[in-house]
């Protein structure tokens, strides 16, 4: 076991691209915003690194990061929710599926939400829930946008009911949001899905996404199961969902920071160059 | 008549009676005696089967075919009723029924849910399934019932959102998003009735209220036992196991904190008797209504947001 362990963590340097097969250098993805130089395809990234490529350098600075579920049914499947939970932490650093901190992009300050889909598939349980919705009391507080970046399967099945209500306690804070005027810029990555692009992810004032991403309420399997046949290439990918017209536009990983600093300046208040 | 497998007893009990009493009347025979042991008989076998009730046997209950659904509420608690159709964008969905009437003399929106009672009237009714277009005529509806002032009530049973291609393209996300941030900021009272099965957020697109009232052995949670087991257990013999687990019940979602009351159903569950079931449900509404509608406006949002602003934060 130990000798496993050790081994697979010098292979972590390397990282294989999932859909050529091709292997690279961790470093070497890093510098291509994670996105597999051989044959385009987008890696999904962790909330840290999303920071990185997201936020002014050095401008984001976290907040509530101790918030974390703490498995309120006492959930057991073939594993318990709370060794699923302890397993998510330790693999991610992070202690629940999206991380919050105010930063500037691209000069502009805003508070910025980044999902994790490598902490519990980015689930949205009651603690993602009560982030998000401190986030948005930021935002308020402070008087500047907001931003999300969502990446995550759904709500989260281990918190029953708990996890669901959080659909509608996000968009209630979201509201208040949009009353007072400010900014909620969502951008949309691999994958969007379920309770996450039926509460908060659809509802930005301007939606971005990143190419190619699965975006959807029902994950495709189910859709296929239900009406019995395949589905047509490209469905629930964002080019189909911008011919569909539910997002604004796709934009290349490099050039989101750009995209979203020019949104904040059309939306904000203050007159600008 | 649908009978699940543990109502047998009683169906055979309910037919000896029939019997009893078709004797009684042709024949002149004195069987009161008989009926009233057989009556005695029934209640007994009533309160043994339903009063603890099994998590498979609620499921089964909440799914019943005789279930009472929103059309069959409205028949008993509405005045006046007038269903309008449509969502004025693309087409009318009959997994939701929308309309107008009276409850007391009260001006009211009713939104529900409907599903079919056999296999012809749920092809129509696509077992209670909405696409897109029944939460966006559900929006219209609400927002003429906030022009015109009126409280809005919504019956709440589906298995879930249609998952089908034509809901996709046409935004089932987006749609049921525009539902929950909407129904936060509508100025009127809304009252919801967990009815029958709340599958998740095809359920929870108009199960936001201001009081939100659940049949006793109605069922309300984030995925399906079944689709919960199948990709928690990677099978699907584990749906009691998951249903358990997640806990859907109308006695575990008030202890959770996410509804405020548990509305009582006939012994025997809500098929056995519309009249009751209906009766339990309007009194909740008026209570809900008498609580509600002296409200300011700004009073009244402002306790929303209290409520949803507070729910689950117990367990942080």
């Amino acid at each position: 076991m130990g000798l496993f362990r050790k081994k697979k963590k010098e292979t972590n340097k390397w990282v294989k691209c999932k859909r050529c097969n091709e292997t690279f250098y961790i470093e070497e993805l890093q510098q291509n915003y994670w996105i597999c130089p051989n044959c385009g395809n987008y890696f999904r990234v962790s909330a840290k690194e999303r920071i990185k490529l997201t936020a002014d350098e050095g401008t984001f600075k976290e907040f509530d990061s101790r918030i974390t579920t703490k498995d309120p049914l006492n959930f057991v499947d073939l594993k318990p929710y709370k060794d699923r939970i302890k397993d998510a932490i330790a693999k991610t650093g992070i202690k629940e599926a999206v991380v919050n901190g105010t930063c500037t992009i691209d000069g502009e300050p805003c508070v910025l939400s980044v999902m994790d889909f490598s902490f519990l598939g980015g689930s949205m349980g009651y603690a993602t829930g009560e982030k998000l919705i401190r986030a948005v009391e930021r935002a308020m507080r402070l008087r500047i946008g907001l931003v999300i970046i969502s990446a995550s399967g759904g709500a989260r099945m281990q918190e029953g009911i708990l996890s669901l209500m959080q659909m509608e306690r996000v968009s209630a804070a979201l509201s208040l949001l949009d009353k007072q005027g400010l900014p909620y810029i969502s951008v949309l990555t691999d994958p969007t899905t379920g309770g996450v692009a039926a509460s908060f992810a659809m509802l930005g004032d301007v939606i971005i996404a990143e190419p190619k991403a699965l975006i959807g309420f029902a994950g495709p399997r189910v859709i296929e199961q239900t009406i019995g046949k395949g589905l047509p290439e490209g469905f629930q990918r964002s080019e189909f969902l911008l011919e569909k017209g539910f997002i604004d536009v796709i934009v290349e990983r490099k050039d989101i920071p750009k995209y979203i600093g020019k949104f904040l300046r059309y939306f904000s208040n203050n007159v600008k160059k | 008549m649908f009978v699940l497998d543990f109502e047998k007893p009683l169906q055979e009990i309910e037919e000896q009676i029939a019997n009893l009493r078709r004797m009684a009347e042709e024949r002149g025979i004195d069987v009161l005696n008989e009926i009233e042991q057989l009556e005695k008989k029934k209640d007994e076998i009533l309160k043994r089967e339903f009063e603890n009730l099994s998590i498979d046997k609620i499921i089964k209950i909440a799914r019943h075919p005789n279930r009472p659904y929103t059309l069959d509420f409205v028949n008993y608690i509405v005045d006046d009723f007038t269903e309008v159709h449509g969502d004025r964008r693309f087409a009318d969905d009959k997994a939701i029924v929308t309309g107008f009437g009276y409850i007391d003399n009260q001006r009211v929106a009713i939104i529900g849910h409907q599903k079919g009672k056999n296999t012809k009237d749920n092809l129509y009714r696509n077992f209670g399934m909405a696409n897109p277009e029944g939460y966006r005529k559900s929006q219209r509806v609400m927002k003429l019932a906030e022009k015109f002032n009126m409280p809005i009530v919504t019956f709440v049973d589906t298995p879930g959102a249609y998952p089908g291609i034509g809901a996709e393209e046409r935004g089932q996300s987006e749609a049921i998003a525009s539902n929950l941030k909407l129904m936060f900021e509508l100025e009127v009272p809304i009252v919801v009735i967990i009815t029958g099965e709340g599958g998740s957020g095809g359920a929870l697109a108009i199960a936001s209220g201001d009081k939100i009232g659940m049949l006793e052995f109605a069922i309300y949670g984030v995925i399906s036992p079944e689709g919960c087991s199948s990709i928690l257990w990677r099978d699907t013999e584990h749906s009691i196991d998951a249903a358990k687990a997640m806990r859907i019940t109308a006695k575990d979602l008030f202890e959770l904190g996410v509804i405020d009351e548990i509305i009582k159903e006939p012994l025997g569950g809500a098929h056995r008797n519309y009249e009751e079931t209906a009766k339990n449900i309007k009194d909740f509404i008026l209570r809900s209504f008498n609580e509600l509608i002296p409200l300011p406006k700004r009073k009244l949002k402002k306790k929303r947001w209290e409520k949803w602003r507070k729910m689950t934060t117990q367990f942080l």
